[in-house]
């Protein structure tokens, strides 16, 4: 392509350009790559080793800490209650956002507009800071320490840009099947079953992706709803298990990679697919 | 009339069930939070009507005034120190991988593996990391004989705010460098084989042609940056405490604002009324600074 920065084509000023650039580059590689590496072969180390030698490699691959750390540290249960939190939020999300795209982007009618734009209202609205009247519903509503609360809470954050995403994408899918779909006498439920929403498959793929990962990784909503550690998902559970631990840096290096190790085999095989979702609000 | 009548049953079936959600959990608690800002609280009970007497103690009441303003001057901090380090990084990026820069597909794959992790993990990490005694950042400075830049990074009150900062920017540059570089591919190619015919300059090209182009995605990542920064709270609850320290040198509106609402400003009491005042700042804040830089970004903004 032209424009391209290849060292062979440049001028002297070029190349020096060039190698600098591709040294920065290589530094955030590098410093994205080693503290990992570190955190991975840390947590099969004793602290008394990771302390005395830090660069060292374990002695062998020991798998004890994870052990303790997902049996008597609790992380299996995190584990759990995090897919079953994020699992559930986003089926809701999906069927009652992608519903609503479809009543907002194939149908004409007045109120589509502001109906439209009470779902947008939420997307530039912090919800944290509505944390307060959040607290009190959640409280009148007797949902306090219960999934259930968390999964509407969830379900709002994400509604937003799920709409927002998924409108814009039913809108493009031409009539035709629909029409089609009319005369043979189907209705709008099988409309939206059977055609739009197999058609809008790739759109609602990255629509999951982009509010699944903040879900997953949410922090605030459980520490404001939840008390029970049998709740708890797990960026709760490791911040109680940091500072139970203070002082075990190898259950802690093993803890912090129990959370990052299945995301980063799961990015390996989808990352495309990953940073296409996580961007997806972002470019149009 | 029957088919519209059908029609209007269907769109409610569809669409009731999500604004239901929407309106309960996102416009209501707005409103309320407008709302219960205007009373003064007893606990959690609303008193009585006070106008705007929540917000005259943030702005001129100690402590209120003290806290507020030293949040809000670290948030302020956050947004600069991102948009001055972090996004003009992930630009110089975005255009690096743009212009296919030798191995641009494997930083690309890198770059965003940290974008996928929890600022809870990425905060606890580097807690380890940056311990004054035991962490590895001080012991690769002391092996590499820099034993004088060895710090207590978070646990100085000049270098707190900084280096929990450069940690959340350690997990975000590759956020920005890919909306760029999305940005920087959809520009036509025939704009840039233009350019190049008419014998323009890399530097020119840049700042000149391909940067103007890219202004949309230039507004999308300021607005996020500024929500993201007036949203600072897992960063600094993870590495410095709920309190903000060492000092309150670290406070931000997030940690200052959770404080008020379920622990009190200094005497641990929930503060509804106060801390409702400072969501509505909040509010605003995001709001009015977004749409101030929606307009003035739109205004630079080139079709072609």
């Amino acid at each position: 392509m032209i424009g391209d920065l290849r060292l062979k084509n440049s001028s002297t000023l070029g190349k020096v350009f060039i190698i600098v650039f591709e040294i920065m580059l290589i530094t955030y590689a590098i410093l994205i790559l080693y503290p990992l590496a570190n955190m991975i072969i840390s947590s099969m180390k004793t602290t008394r080793e990771i302390f005395k030698d830090p660069y060292s490699l374990p002695k062998a691959l020991n798998f004890k800490n994870y052990a303790e750390v997902w049996g008597t540290g609790g992380f299996g249960g995190y584990f759990f209650n995090s897919i079953i939190l994020t699992t559930t939020s986003m089926m809701g999300v999906i069927l009652f956002g992608s519903m609503a795209s479809f009543g907002i982007a194939r149908y004409k009618y007045k109120l589509s507009i502001p109906i439209y734009l009470i779902f947008l209202s939420g997307i530039m609205l912090p919800l944290k800071a509505a944390i307060i009247p959040l607290f009190l519903i959640i409280k009148e509503l007797n949902l306090m320490d219960t999934r259930l609360a968390l999964i509407l809470v969830f379900s709002a954050m994400s509604l937003p840009s799920t709409v927002f995403i998924l409108t814009g994408f039913m809108k493009t899918i031409p009539g035709d099947f629909e029409d089609a779909a009319r005369i043979d006498g189907c209705n709008d439920l099988t409309i939206y079953k059977n055609i739009i929403m197999p058609l809008s498959a790739p759109s609602i793929a990255l629509v999951t992706i982009y509010n699944a990962v903040p879900i997953w990784n949410d922090f605030f909503f459980p520490l404001v709803f939840l008390q029970s550690d049998k709740l708890k998902p797990l960026p709760l559970g490791m911040s109680i298990f940091f500072g139970q631990y203070q002082i075990s840096w190898d259950l802690l290096f093993a803890a912090l990679s129990i959370a990052i190790i299945p995301l980063l085999i799961l990015y390996m095989f989808l990352s495309k697919f990953f940073i296409r979702g996580m961007t997806a609000g972002a470019i149009k | 009339m029957k088919k519209n009548l059908n029609q209007n049953l269907w769109i409610a079936f569809f669409t009731i069930p999500g604004l239901l959600i929407v309106i309960s959990f996102i416009v209501i608690p707005l409103f309320m939070s407008m709302f219960n800002s205007m009373y003064s609280w007893e606990s959690i009970n609303r008193d009585q009507w006070i106008g705007f007497g929540n917000f005259i103690k943030i702005f001129t009441q100690y402590p209120y005034k003290d806290r507020f303003f030293n949040a809000i001057g670290n948030n302020v901090e956050w947004f600069v120190t991102t948009m001055l380090v972090q996004n003009l990084i992930g630009l110089l990026f975005g255009y690096l991988l743009y212009k296919r820069i030798h191995g641009f597909e494997i930083f690309q794959r890198i770059f965003f593996i940290p974008v996928l992790f929890s600022i809870v993990a990425v905060g606890f990490l580097w807690s380890l990391y940056l311990n004054p005694n035991m962490g590895i950042v001080n012991k690769l400075l002391t092996d590499m004989g820099l034993e004088n830049l060895t710090k207590a990074w978070l646990g100085d009150e000049a270098l707190a705010t900084p280096s929990i900062i450069a940690v959340n920017m350690w997990r975000w540059i590759g956020f920005p460098t890919l909306v760029f570089y999305a940005g920087f591919n959809a520009v036509p190619e025939k704009v840039v084989e233009a350019a190049y015919l008419d014998g323009v300059g890399e530097w020119k090209l840049f700042w000149k042609v391909m940067f103007p182009l890219i202004i949309p995605s230039v507004t999308i990542i300021t607005v996020l940056t500024l929500i993201g920064s007036l949203n600072v709270f897992e960063q600094v609850y993870t590495m410095a405490g709920l309190e903000g320290g060492p000092f309150y040198s670290t406070d931000t509106l997030g940690t200052l604002f959770y404080r008020t609402a379920f622990g009190g400003v200094d005497s641990g009491l929930p503060e509804i009324g106060i801390g409702s005042a400072i969501s509505v700042v909040i509010y605003l804040l995001t709001f009015g600074i977004s749409a101030v830089s929606i307009i003035g970004l739109g205004k630079k903004e080139v079709a072609l």
